[in-house]
């Protein structure tokens, strides 16, 4: 699905990720922990073509084809979904008209024929029913004075409208109440099967509660420091990170 | 060869033909109120750079033209048709259409209006209202210059609304102001006296189109309202590229009293909207609102003026720029908070977005005050579009056009959305993308 090789990048002149090196497979999901800072949203960032961050060196590669090269539109395009740690207000677009266009877009580029109005609306409810998105939510502007935890809900609505072949999911999780965080991983655990793939960033097991990841990658100034399965996520709950970025510069 | 450049002086040019409109108007009390305003003509002079409201618009090119006046040109033709193009749809409305500032009946459909409330021409409206048109026309402008004397002096028909005490219009007034030049540069000189009566209320949407070449579209308008009496004007300014629009509105607000004012602008080659709001009695409320798109060359300046004269009144301005290219946007809003105005609240925002590295603003907020209980702010900022957010809907495969029309309408939203006519509001969002993408 994707495989990412060397990767480094700046921001503004400063270094930030200094060598990644993941590969996610179709069928996986994968969580990247690390503390605050550690350059967890630059990696999600760059992926997906935030255009302040530059890319030094290294490759990405998704679906056999070179993404830093690509718009960052062609990346949404070929199957590439971020979700927001901090999704944006944008007041005066509905949701509805948001997606419809962002969905015809995406299909436009893969030569598939627009979404009747119909089949677009019949998919919207069938998908708001997933994450509790009531129709007046819907109907409202885009983020635009929701709060924290129905923007995270908006984020895994358009990730199960927008159906794309890779979630890169940022704290998806953060500032959710326990009622919402099951609501959240529904979406997620609906969304996902054996021909798409996930990356969690996360700051908390409990999530890996609720989707269970099948590797957890530890993000560290900018480097993977340490892989291993779901098991090392109730080890880093108990020990911090301490014990594995003692002797890291 | 050499080139005979013609110096024309304005103000002599415009006396020449207020005398030519007062010689040919039969109504005593408005030839004798256009002679005195032509002779305070003849000894002014029009603001230049180096008058300070006036320091960042530059009127040269307008005074150097030869506009000549539109009653002495050939009477421009206006079909139906022409009127169903450009009218706002989609709401039930009245209908007045102005033609070079001439009231076209044929074109309206305001018959049923005429039982509610008094609608005429001014000249018309002396006959039977001359008590009230006497004690307001030319009576509530303020810090008046060239411009005032030459749109009184030259003036033709106009229009005055009354709307009786304890009226309440449901449906909006739209007045389709049609300005239209052929071969010549066409001076229109447009005039408006809106008086509203005790705890009525009524709904203005002011529609300014621009047909064929260069005019200049002169407007004055005074605006009344009475105790509890609520007006909102919906001004939409749609001139042609090449066209001057210079408007003057000034307005006399009385106790408890309403007045909302959304001004659009997105036409026209240099465009000057000056409001003036008098705040007269206590419990007052004005809203004073715009959104201007400029691209090319265009020059919009809008130069505002509350007066807060008496205690508990509030005023509110916002006004939002999107600027393209080489234009240019002038915001100047002063508030004058007098020693009685107790309990005063004012607040003034002017937001601009630079799409281009040429584009300019210049932003004038000043705040006089004399009360010491006021709670006063003014904020005023310039930037762009907003890179977070448009990489958040690029992120979602929507290409970057769309993106751009969509971070538009979010900025304009805080200024469409007090608009209260829901398919005018529909038609200023189209308005505001097509105009975005226009070359
Ligand atoms: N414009 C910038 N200029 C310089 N440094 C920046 C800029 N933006 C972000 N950084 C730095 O990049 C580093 C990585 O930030 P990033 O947001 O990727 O961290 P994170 O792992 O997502 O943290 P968190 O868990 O708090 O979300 C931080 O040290 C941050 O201060
Ligand atoms: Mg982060």
């Amino acid at each position: 699905m994707i495989e990412i090789k060397n990767l480094k990048a700046k921001i503004d002149g400063k270094e930030i990720l200094q060598g990644i090196n993941l590969q996610v497979n179709a069928g996986e999901v994968h969580a990247i922990m690390g503390p605050n800072g550690s350059g967890k949203s630059t990696l999600a960032n760059v992926i997906a073509g935030h255009e302040k961050y530059e890319a030094t060196s290294g490759t990405v590669t998704f679906n056999e084809k070179d993404l830093l090269s690509m718009a960052t539109e062609d990346r949404a395009r070929e199957g590439l979904f971020l979700g927001f740690q901090y999704p944006v207000e944008i007041p005066g677009v509905s949701n509805a008209i948001f997606l419809q266009t962002a969905i015809n877009e995406i299909r436009k580029y893969n030569n598939l024929p627009e979404l009747t109005p119909k089949d677009f609306l019949d998919k919207m409810k069938e998908k708001a029913k997933i994450v509790g998105m009531d129709s007046s939510l819907i109907s409202r502007s885009v983020n635009t004075g929701f709060s924290g935890g129905e923007k995270k809900k908006n984020e895994i609505f358009q990730l199960l409208m927008l159906e794309p072949k890779l979630a890169i999911l940022d704290e998806t999780d953060s500032g959710l109440d326990i009622d919402a965080l099951r609501v959240v991983s529904n979406g997620v655990n609906e969304f996902k099967n054996k021909n798409n793939a996930v990356i969690l960033v996360t700051h908390y097991q409990r999530l890996l509660d609720y989707i269970v990841p099948d590797f957890i990658h530890v993000l560290y100034n900018g480097k993977i420091i340490k892989s291993g399965g779901k098991e090392l996520a109730l080890e880093l709950e108990e020990k911090g990170y301490d014990w594995i970025t003692k002797g890291e510069a | 060869m050499s080139v005979e450049v013609k110096k024309i002086d304005a103000i002599e040019h415009y006396t020449l033909s207020a005398e030519k409109v007062i010689a040919n108007n039969k109504n005593k009390f408005i030839s004798q109120l256009q002679s005195e305003s032509k002779s305070k003509l003849s000894s002014v002079k029009f603001p230049t750079l180096k008058t300070e409201e006036w320091k960042y618009t530059n009127l040269k090119s307008l005074l150097g033209s030869e506009f000549i006046h539109s009653a002495e040109l050939e009477e421009f033709k206006i079909t139906s048709e022409d009127v169903e193009k450009v009218k706002s749809i989609n709401f039930e409305n009245y209908l007045l259409v102005f033609v070079n500032g001439v009231l076209k009946k044929e074109l309206s459909d305001f018959q049923e209006l005429q039982n509610k409330i008094l609608i005429s021409t001014i000249p018309e409206s002396i006959a039977n209202n001359k008590t009230i048109v006497e004690k307001h026309l030319s009576k509530i402008a303020v810090n008046k210059t060239a411009f005032d004397y030459l749109n009184l002096s030259n003036f033709v028909d106009g229009l005055f609304i009354q709307i009786p005490d304890n009226v309440v219009l449901e449906k909006p007034i739209q007045i389709l102001n049609i300005t239209g030049s052929m071969g010549k540069p066409t001076f229109v000189p447009t005039r408006n006296l809106f008086v509203v009566g005790k705890n009525s209320e009524a709904t203005i949407v002011q529609k300014y189109v621009g047909k064929g070449e260069k005019y200049f579209n002169n407007i004055s308008s005074e605006v009344f309202i009475d105790t509890n009496g609520t007006l909102n004007i919906y001004k939409i300014e749609l001139e042609n590229e090449n066209s001057y629009h210079v408007d003057k509105t000034d307005v006399l607000q009385s106790r408890d009293s309403n007045f909302n004012h959304f001004n659009f602008s997105f036409g026209g080659k240099l465009v000057r909207n000056d409001i003036n709001t008098e705040l007269a009695d206590e419990n007052i409320e004005c809203t004073l609102n715009g959104l201007y798109i400029a691209n090319g060359k265009q020059h919009i300046d809008n130069s505002t003026f509350i007066n807060h004269a008496k205690p508990h009144c509030t005023s509110n301005e916002l006004y939002k720029g999107i600027l393209d290219d080489k234009s240019r946007g002038v915001f100047s809003g002063k508030i004058l908070v007098e020693r009685d105005a107790q309990l005063t609240n004012a607040y003034q925002n002017n937001n601009t977005i630079l799409l281009s590295d040429d584009a300019t603003v210049d932003t004038k907020p000043q705040l006089e005050i004399y009360a010491d209980d006021v709670k006063c702010t003014h904020g005023a900022t310039v930037g762009q579009l907003d890179e977070s957010a448009m990489f958040y809907i690029l992120s979602r495969g929507i290409p970057r056009d769309k993106a751009r029309a969509m971070l538009i309408t979010a900025f304009a939203e805080s200024v469409v959305t007090g608009v209260k006519i829901e398919a005018l509001r529909n038609e200023l969002n189209s308005l505001i993308n097509e105009n975005l993408n226009r070359d």
